[in-house]
């Protein structure tokens, strides 16, 4: 068996201590204990916990088998949105993705001192690199599209004066 | 040291995955472009005669407090505490069971502990411990009292204006204590001092001078509705009358000034001329009560009962029977808990009555005055409206209930009663975040500013979740709500976390769906977007 089979393997037997230890460190980044966001499993109740622990599980998969990009920017997407608008600088709210690589540290320590994997662990590690990359793109996508709002808002209110100073706007009619 | 002056081992260590932890009672508060309103110019507080005004920013470090704060403060806390019994039981009662710890939206969606209503509350109440308990002043911090310092004032103008008085944690007290209650007496002890906010002060002041919140003058609203008059001619063919300050119609009609102004408040309004002309009804507009809302409900309550006076004053300048009311949200709860006692009793107005259906409206027999969506919820089920709900077909709708329609007013079913009879398409959202468990837009109670939009985003994103959930289940493209806030600031809500979804008000639903006496064929909808079927080649 080559390396890369048995580090696939350790990460797939491993797969749901990893994930709990992702998310668990993920949590550290919020304020206080963030027992409610570790522990409220409802999705409409604690959006935030639900959507983080979804996703990190997709992002994960993706990861190990290769999905396509767009379903992990999607996945990304869905937490960086959540983190582009909560107190956070723009290194802490994508610095998730790289708490990744400390939860399998941890978890094959074992592993990576009987220096089985350390190789092969790298170029995994190399993949979560590249997943950051796309991460800090859709925070910037995510905080442009902050600004756009507010500039549509501008736009709008503009719409509203004419309409008030009696120069009716067309921006709603059909085009003829 | 600067950002600029930092080399690379510097700027790792500064990369901190984790918060400091400290104890609440030390944490002093950042104010980060984007989380913070911004405050009012002087000349406004000066001309609502409204103390301290001066030039200054939450961000600076000198916030010219006046050299007596600290005395403004406490005599105002004993001053309320003396004038309301529920501030005083609500500061002395809680047991930090932490009931509605996870229920405000804001704590929801940014994980900072001192979102739960709990907590803000506990960032008043251990300045009133200090100072009005024993134990507070013999055990000070033990008994969880801190100092009155500036840095406290700091922080209520933090978390007080990240509180939108939605009241969803008031739901889950089991002692019933009401938080909003809080909030308010924190923001009367903040615009004592002058720390207020702009996008509050400036609609005030303009609604003290003029009526509404725009600062319209008569000539103003006269010119909004020839345009209304001629948008629906355009789309009906009818030529609708509307009468300003017309002296002994039946109704005074009350809307909130956003109706006349903003998108897609406008379609609303459409839709109430619409329905008015159809049914034939006895009604006018006044110049000056040209304003539901009450932005000065946000300020304080003696702000609120001045700005809500002109409408009794107009009902009984116009001679008018009753008063109708439009969509909107915290005009509801200042008019069904308020009004009342601010400018009652309204003994010079007849119980309402419908001139339509002879339908008697016991509940506001205080107030005189009806809510829009029981009128036409009234007249439907009396089956006075022909309806086409088919030109609503391009909308898959679900309905958000506005915080204070459902937990200050109850109106939950009339609403959703019209939707059901003007669309063929609804769907409700999950039921743990409708009726009194309802999520806030997140941009209630004057913190709807531009500059605090990232703030918004996080309050507002539980409502636009459960939005997400039946957008990708049921394909909802249509998010209809009775709340002139909400019509403003769920669009860019959704914008951010929902693409796809817009935002309408129930009559603007209503006037598409209504037939018309002599209508021309319609074409398109109250927005001039062709209907189902009419859909030219041009058109996308």
């Amino acid at each position: 068996m080559d390396w890369a089979t048995i580090l696939r393997n350790f990460l797939c037997q491993k797969k749901a201590s990893i994930l709990e230890r992702w998310f668990n460190l993920i949590m550290e980044s919020y304020p206080g204990d963030s027992l409610f966001l570790k522990q409220e499993k409802d999705r409409f109740a604690n959006p935030v916990g639900y959507t983080i622990s979804q996703e990190i599980e997709t992002l994960y998969e993706g990861l190990l088998q290769g999905v396509a990009s767009d379903k992990l920017i999607t996945s990304l997407d869905n937490i960086i949105r959540i983190r582009a608008v909560q107190d956070f600088s723009p290194s802490q709210a994508v610095s998730f993705v790289f708490r990744l690589k400390q939860a399998i540290r941890d978890e094959l320590d074992k592993e990576i001192h009987e220096g089985q994997i350390s190789k092969e662990l790298l170029k995994f590690e190399s993949k979560i690199d590249e997943l950051a990359l796309l991460a800090f793109d859709i925070y910037m996508k995510c905080r442009e599209n902050i600004y756009e709002i507010r500039v549509n808002k501008l736009k709008a209110e503009v719409v509203g004066a004419l309409k008030l100073s009696g120069k009716k706007s067309n921006a709603y009619q059909v085009k003829k | 040291m600067s950002a600029e002056a930092l080399g690379p081992k510097e700027v790792l260590k500064t990369i901190d995955y984790k918060p400091v932890k400290r104890s609440w009672l030390e944490l002093t508060v950042e104010f980060r472009k984007g989380t913070y309103l911004y405050t009012p110019p002087r000349k406004l507080l000066d001309y609502l005669g409204l103390p301290n005004p001066r030039k200054w920013l939450p961000s600076e470090k000198d916030w010219q407090l006046p050299e007596n704060w600290r005395q403004i403060i406490l005599e105002g806390m004993k001053d309320r505490l003396s004038k309301y019994r529920s501030f005083q039981l609500f500061l002395d009662i809680c047991v930090r069971c932490g009931a509605c710890a996870d229920k405000c939206p804001f704590f929801i969606g940014s994980g900072d502990p001192k979102n739960m209503p709990v907590l803000r509350t506990e960032l008043l109440r251990s300045v009133y411990r200090k100072y009005f308990t024993t134990s507070g002043k013999l055990f000070g911090k033990l008994a969880g009292a801190r100092e009155l310092t500036e840095d406290v004032v700091k922080e209520w103008f933090y978390y007080f204006y990240q509180c939108t008085e939605c009241r969803r944690c008031s739901v889950f007290c089991v002692y019933g204590i009401d938080t909003c209650e809080i909030t308010m007496m924190a923001r009367e002890l903040l615009n004592s001092l002058g720390c207020g906010v702009n996008w509050i002060v400036d609609p005030a002041a303009k609604c003290y001078r003029l009526g509404n919140h725009l600062g319209l003058p008569p000539h103003g609203f006269k010119g909004v509705i020839d345009t209304a008059i001629e948008d629906i001619r355009e789309i009906t063919g009818i030529k609708v009358e509307v009468s300003l300050n017309r002296k002994g119609a039946e109704v005074l009609f009350v809307v909130p000034s956003a109706d006349y102004f903003a998108s897609p408040h406008w379609f609303t309004f459409l839709g109430y001329l619409m329905l008015f002309h159809e049914i034939g009804l006895d009604y006018t507009f006044s110049t000056y009560a040209s304003e539901g809302g009450n932005f000065g409900f946000f300020h304080s309550a003696e702000l609120a009962k001045r700005l809500n006076a002109k409408m009794y004053a107009e009902a009984k300048r116009l001679k008018v029977k009753w008063i109708l009311g439009g969509e909107c949200g915290h005009m509801w709860r200042v008019l069904h808990q308020y009004m009342d006692t601010y400018n009652g009793p309204a003994d010079f107005l007849e119980e309402p009555v419908s001139p339509i259906t002879g339908t008697k409206f016991e509940n506001a027999k205080s107030t005189k005055m009806v809510h829009i969506c029981e009128f036409t919820a009234d007249l439907i089920y009396h089956n006075k409206l022909k309806l086409e709900p088919s030109r609503n077909d391009r909308w898959k709708v679900t309905f958000h209930d506005s915080c204070n329609m459902t937990r200050a007013v109850g109106l939950f079913e009339e609403p959703r009663y019209i939707i059901k009879n003007v669309c063929n398409y609804f769907y409700e959202m999950p039921e743990n975040t409708i009726k009194e468990r309802t999520f806030c837009c997140g941009s209630g109670s004057g913190i709807g500013a531009d500059e605090h939009l990232e703030v918004r985003l996080r309050g507002g994103f539980p409502r636009a979740n459960a939005v997400k959930y039946v957008r990708e289940r049921y394909g909802v493209n249509l998010l209809a709500c009775i709340c002139a806030i909400d019509k403003a600031t769920l669009p860019p809500l959704l914008q951010y976390w929902v693409p796809g979804v817009e935002v309408a008000g129930v009559h603007e639903l209503v006037g598409n769906a209504l037939v018309m006496k002599g209508e021309k064929p319609r074409v398109t909808d109250l927005r001039f977007q062709p209907l189902k079927g009419e859909e030219g080649e041009g058109d996308v």
